[in-house]
């Protein structure tokens, strides 16, 4: 078989192999179980609580909890702002980068804060060490925001009847120390091997074999680079992310980095299964998620690794498929794969051009952010997937005639009403955001002229694109697009803000309705929410609520797009 | 009476369904169904935007095709409208035939006064003899009378009813075939239960239930996506250089939204009360009926719901020495003046008419509570049949021996579930009778069909746990209780729904209305008391203690609609995609033929293709609404692949091939 392919495969397998043991592990962080991990973490985790003043013993019912994540996220939004706007003048700036504008400064935060991660901006150039420490400190904070919430959702999930769901600030700081720092120690330590930079010295000067001067930028990269990855934020150190050598210099950090991508996300469906103690469930689960996955990433490979069509009329051979805007180094298959991943699970961090991808490809990258639970973000992709299934529980049990049960808890108007107003969400965001886009271009299109390098079809998926991305907490762009303005800075910001808690909210809203209502055994007449039927049920919602959702606006960019390259 | 006419559409309700389509457009009336209220607001734009086209201006289109769009939209509303109207005239008429048979009728006062029944107020006083109508519903507080009650639950055989106990309910309409009873009237007028029902079907009192509520939610949730989705295309369209019409988008949203689920919601819910009224079953609410698909648990009364009220002498045993024919002729004549069921029974059983016998001076002994035993005396000879302690009791006075053979035959039948009866002749015992519950024949097979559901049966009954367990094995229920008083059945009630279950009982009497309150599904026995009646949430014309499982059924029925029309509306949306889109984008962007993959004529046809699709699935599907999707209970995951299969695959596939077929009419019209 074809070794990219081989490479391909090698990477899924790699990463649900290593997911298995993770989950059991993050399961047992949060069911306070004892791992080797502690002996370090618990003075620490100690020394936190008592300099704060918080007792991580005392539980909290959702209410609470989304109260703590609000608060901790309020606090550090301001500290990102105030260093963002003033860098030029606060230490560690040792290329002498400027400070930034306020709206940038705005989009940057919420984009970090929200675990998006949209950058209008180039790292190097626009970026101190010191804004760089904190927006790598945010890759932390936010994806830790997010297994926190995704822990009390399994939480709630129990089979009890309970308005006690655990502490916040404990399961943040567990999420933080116990999860995501050992993991970044080991990813960042193997970037460094193979050359990743970790400096806090400035440009390095080097002569080229022309024998010109060449500045090379620098920083504390790899530990930058592997949060990104991890914590499916997808923020690059440097502007073009991991197509950059200096964040990803081979084919070895490749796989680690993909891996890294996929990781916690399956990981986090097997802390599932540990946590409340249904094997059969999150396999389900894990089943309907791989399943979409496959077929978006399936027809992405084969389309980029078979070329593209108009090169192909021009008489041009292309052996390596396509390769417009791709690495070398990772060939399109490792490209098209790393491109379905990171829109799926919300990361956005590329090693690839997505805007020079197929039709096929850039429909596929679409398509897993509008769906965006496809394992999804850190914890958050579960909790959209959540949304699906209460939607999925309520009409399957209405067509076997039942009043609508999962795991022992009745949905009723009160959980519907939530559900529907979160799917609904998406779509208004993306449509909204994207309307309003083609609204302002089309009235005057000399004045935003600078927006779309292609006018056109794909112009269209360009902006459709930076708003999927902004809604699905996603971050990676399809570029073409000139983002750094007002306009781009502010919706997406806004977007980006309302994307990222409405449908935390929610589902956490559900999650806590049901763990308060009493619990029902299951009983012969219940539909078992763990067969293969109820998952192509789900799928089935996923399904419909996208494709209803999305199909007009794919059709005019890249359906049209592809019917016109085929 | 039971409904002979089986046909979906009778000529003067569908008349009337026709009228009331028209009255329902009220726009008033329209908001509380948000699916098809927003068809309506799209039916009034295009009303206009036909109007504009007549100044000439042909920007949006000819008058003609504008005029075809608003006039399929109307249709399309009046379709909705007439599936509501016709579920409604359906309800109605079915309790009107039950109305009809307490029409006018004289009531006789206590004073000797005749008034008309329509003058009867709640707590007066009628007295009825034999051959009267019964004027209204009330309570027997004085006498006893045979009733035939055929003209409302089609069972000719008479029944008694009588002051005090659990069956002194008479009901309007029935006939007092002999004796006189003294009835207080219970309700007032117009506030029977059948006027109750007959005002929900009719709508003024009909409420959302709360699963109604949940998916009209839902259904709202996915207009609002079409509406996003239908306003955000204007500007999509203008970037791509694609004018597209009003009656497009307006085309495209009626077929994008659930219209078919939102059309046929209310008649679904209404044809739900109304199947429960055809099996004779008052509902007195919407909420009711739905709630019995839910059921868990099902308390089930043992006699005459699991056996047949009474037990029977099954088999003779002499005791050895005695001649088994002197014993039977010895049995025959102690039962001669036995009138009870059991009594008649065992002279069935001996197959000997006891006339044949000749006696001198019989003289016979009445069962008493003291003596529990009854028998006859004729000659020197005194016989008695009893309980076996009682002969027991009366052989060891006289001081012979009550034989060990004896005791050991009376464990035996009562550990089979029946009851001994030991006949002794002057105090000596003679041999044993067994009498059995006979099990009603087919009962298994419902139980077994309830556990398939996953409904939980239990059987109660005033037998010692030994013969209930017998009887409850033999059966096939899944749990009983023994030697029941009413607050036992209250507990187990009370004990279920604490773990979270949903129960249902059925009963008469006076003291099994706290129960009936307390059970979640409560349906009293139209000849049980008023307490009992006002305390359940249905009433059974019938007084069929099986009809629970009807019901169970008919409340799935109607959750089951709701879920497969949903999913067969929303699944829909597929193939009408494939035909508006390429409709609208086709001039502008070429390329997109490519998905047109039903290869429709053009982009009028195409929308117009789409559009009246979407109106006649409504009137196609109103027979399925009315009559339920049927119901197998072949586990929840089987049902759930079954009609995800039958209406999501079918959903997705139906309009494909219908769309095509009405194209091809269209294209060969325009």
């Amino acid at each position: 078989m074809n070794t990219e392919i081989l490479g391909v495969i090698f990477m899924y397998a790699l990463v649900v192999a290593l997911a298995i043991p993770l989950g059991r592990y993050i399961g047992k962080v949060f069911s306070y179980q004892n791992t080797w991990l502690d002996k370090i973490f618990n003075p620490i985790d100690k020394l936190f609580f008592k300099l704060s003043g918080i007792n991580p013993e005392k539980e909290m019912n959702w209410k609470q909890h989304l109260v703590a994540l609000l608060t901790i996220n309020l606090v550090w939004f301001l500290v990102s702002m105030f260093t963002l706007m003033n860098m030029s003048w606060l230490p560690l700036n040792p290329d002498g980068n400027p400070s930034m504008s306020a709206d940038l400064a705005f989009n940057t935060s919420v984009s970090f804060v929200t675990n998006t991660n949209l950058q209008h901006y180039s790292g190097e150039t626009s970026l101190s060490y010191l804004g760089q420490l904190i927006l790598m400190l945010w890759q932390f904070i936010s994806a830790g925001t997010g297994i926190a919430i995704g822990a009390v959702v399994f939480v709630a999930m129990k089979e009890r009847t309970t308005e006690k769901l655990g502490n916040f600030y404990s399961f943040f700081v567990r999420s933080c120390t116990r999860i995501l720092f050992p993991l970044a120690m080991i990813g960042a330590t193997i970037l460094v091997l193979n050359g990743s930079p970790m400096t806090f010295k400035g440009k390095a000067t080097t002569t080229t074999l022309e024998g010109a001067t060449q500045q090379i930028s620098r920083g504390p990269v790899a530990a930058f680079v592997i949060i990104k990855q991890l914590g499916t934020n997808g923020g690059g150190f440097y502007g073009p992310n991991s197509t950059n050598p200096m964040e990803n210099p081979n084919y070895l950090t490749n796989i680690v980095e993909t891996a890294s991508i996929f990781l916690i996300p399956i990981a986090m469906i097997f802390a599932f299964r540990f946590v409340i103690r249904r094997k059969k469930l999150a396999w389900t689960i894990f089943g309907v998620m791989t399943t979409g996955f496959l077929l978006l990433v399936i027809p992405s490979i084969f389309s980029e690794m078979n070329g593209n069509p108009a090169i192909a009329h021009m008489g041009i051979q292309q052996n390596m498929g396509s390769m417009e805007g791709k690495e070398v180094r990772f060939g399109p298959a490792a490209s098209a794969y790393w491109a379905v991943n990171t829109t799926c699970t919300s990361n956005g961090s590329v090693n690839a051009m997505h805007d020079s991808m197929m039709p096929i490809t850039g429909m596929a990258a679409l398509l897993g952010m509008m769906v965006n639970s496809f394992y999804g973000g850190v914890g958050v992709g579960f909790l959209n997937f959540y949304i699906f299934i209460i939607i999925a529980v309520f009409i399957s049990g209405l067509m076997v005639g039942r009043t609508p049960e999962f795991l022992g808890k009745k949905i009723e108007a009160k959980e519907v009403k939530i559900a529907m107003i979160i799917a609904l969400l998406h779509p208004f965001f993306i449509l909204v955001g994207t309307a309003l886009a083609s609204y302002l271009y089309v009235g005057n299109p000399a004045e935003y002229a600078g927006w779309l390098n292609n006018p056109g079809y794909h112009g269209f998926s360009e902006m459709l694109y930076e708003f999927s991305s902004a809604s699905a907490n996603n971050g990676s762009g399809f570029e073409g697009l000139g983002d750094n303005t007002m306009f781009w800075n502010v919706s997406t910001g806004l977007v980006m803000l309302l994307a990222r808690y409405l449908p935390i909210i929610g589902p956490v809203a559900i999650a806590g309705i049901l763990a308060a209502k009493k619990y029902i055994p299951e009983g012969a007449g219940t539909l078992k929410t763990d067969t293969g039927t109820f998952g192509l049920m789900i799928f089935a919602v996923m399904f419909i609520v996208v494709a209803l959702s999305f199909f007009p606006a794919l059709a005019l960019g890249q359906l049209a797009e592809y019917f016109t390259l085929y | 009476m039971k409904s002979q006419n089986t046909s979906l559409f009778q000529k003067d309700q569908v008349q009337e369904a026709f009228r009331e389509s028209f009255v329902k457009l009220d726009p008033r009336k329209m908001i509380h169904n948000p699916v098809m209220f927003t068809v309506e607001i799209g039916s009034i734009v295009m009303l206009v935007v036909t109007l504009f086209t007549l100044t000439g201006d042909n920007s949006q289109g000819s008058f003609g095709y504008n005029f075809t769009v608003f006039l399929l939209l109307f249709v399309t509303l009046l379709f909705a409208n007439f599936a509501e109207a016709i579920a409604e005239a359906r309800g109605k008429a079915q309790a009107n035939s039950l109305r009809s048979t307490r029409e006018e009728t004289p009531a006789k006062l206590e004073n000797g006064e005749t008034i008309s029944s329509s003058q009867l107020k709640k707590g007066d006083i009628f007295i009825c003899e034999t051959g009267d109508i019964i004027p209204t519903d009330g309570e027997i507080i004085e006498g006893l009378a045979t009733i035939d009650e055929s003209a409302i639950t089609g069972e000719s055989a008479p029944v008694i009813r009588e002051a005090g106990g659990d069956k002194s309910s008479v009901t309007g309409g029935t006939k007092v075939l002999s004796d006189k009873i003294k009835v207080e009237v219970t309700t007032q007028p117009g506030e029977s239960f059948l006027d109750k029902m007959i005002a929900l079907v009719e709508g003024a009192s009909r409420q959302k239930t709360p699963n109604e509520i949940a998916l009209t939610i839902l259904l709202a949730g996915f207009t609002l996506v079409f509406i996003i989705v239908t306003v955000t295309l204007k500007p999509f369209a203008d970037y791509a250089n694609t004018p597209i019409t009003i009656s497009a988008f307006i085309a495209l949203f009626v077929c994008l939204i659930p219209t078919t689920i939102g059309g046929l919601l209310s008649a679904i819910g209404i044809a739900g009360m109304d199947r429960a009224l055809r099996a004779n079953v008052i509902t007195k609410s919407g909420k009711a009926v739905e709630t019995a698909g839910d059921i868990d648990v099902l308390l089930l009364d043992k006699t005459g719901t699991i056996t047949i009220g009474n037990r029977k002498a099954t088999k003779f045993y002499p005791v050895q020495g005695i001649d088994e024919k002197h014993f039977i002729k010895l049995v025959v004549l102690s039962s001669m003046s036995d009138e009870t069921p059991e009594g008649k029974s065992i002279i069935e059983l001996a197959g000997i008419n006891p006339m044949t016998y000749q006696l001198t001076n019989p003289h016979y002994i009445k069962f008493t509570a003291e003596t529990r035993s009854s028998g006859i005396d004729f000659d020197d000879k005194r016989i008695r049949k009893g309980a076996s302690d009682a002969i027991k009791e009366l052989c060891k006075n006289a001081g012979n021996v009550f034989p060990n053979e004896t005791d050991e035959k009376v464990k035996t039948i009562s550990t089979k579930g029946g009851t001994p009866l030991v006949v002794s002749e002057n105090e000596k015992v003679i041999g044993v009778i067994e009498l059995q519950d006979i099990i009603k024949p087919g009962i298994q097979e419902r139980f077994e069909r309830l556990r398939k559901m996953g409904i939980k049966t239990v059987m109660v009954t005033g037998d010692n746990p030994l013969t209930a367990k017998y009887i409850a094995e033999k059966a096939g229920v899944d749990d009983f209780i023994a030697e029941a008083r009413p607050e036992d059945k209250m507990e187990y009630i009370k004990k279920e729904q604490a773990e979270g279950r949903l129960v249902a009982m059925m009963g008469d009497g006076t003291n099994d209305a706290p129960a009936l309150a307390q059970a979640d599904v409560g349906v009293a026995m139209n000849s049980g008391t008023q307490a009992a009646k006002e305390a359940g949430n249905m009433v059974d014309l019938d007084n069929d203690p099986t009809k629970l499982i009807e019901i169970v059924e008919i409340g799935k029925q109607l959750l089951m609609t709701r879920g497969a029309l949903t999913t067969f509306s929303i699944a829909n949306d597929v193939a009408k995609y494939f035909a508006i889109i390429p409709a609208l984008f086709i001039t502008a962007i070429p390329v997109l033929q490519g998905l047109n993959i039903m290869h429709l004529d053009s982009p009028a046809s195409a929308i117009l293709s789409a559009v009246i699709f979407n109106a006649i699935i409504i009137p196609l599907l109103i027979p399925l609404a009315l009559r339920g999707v049927a119901y197998k209970p072949i586990g929840a995951s089987a049902l759930l692949r079954r009609n995800l299969f039958i209406y999501g695959l079918g959903g997705i596939i139906v309009p494909f091939i219908g769309i095509k077929l009405i194209d091809l009419l269209v294209s060969t019209l325009i």
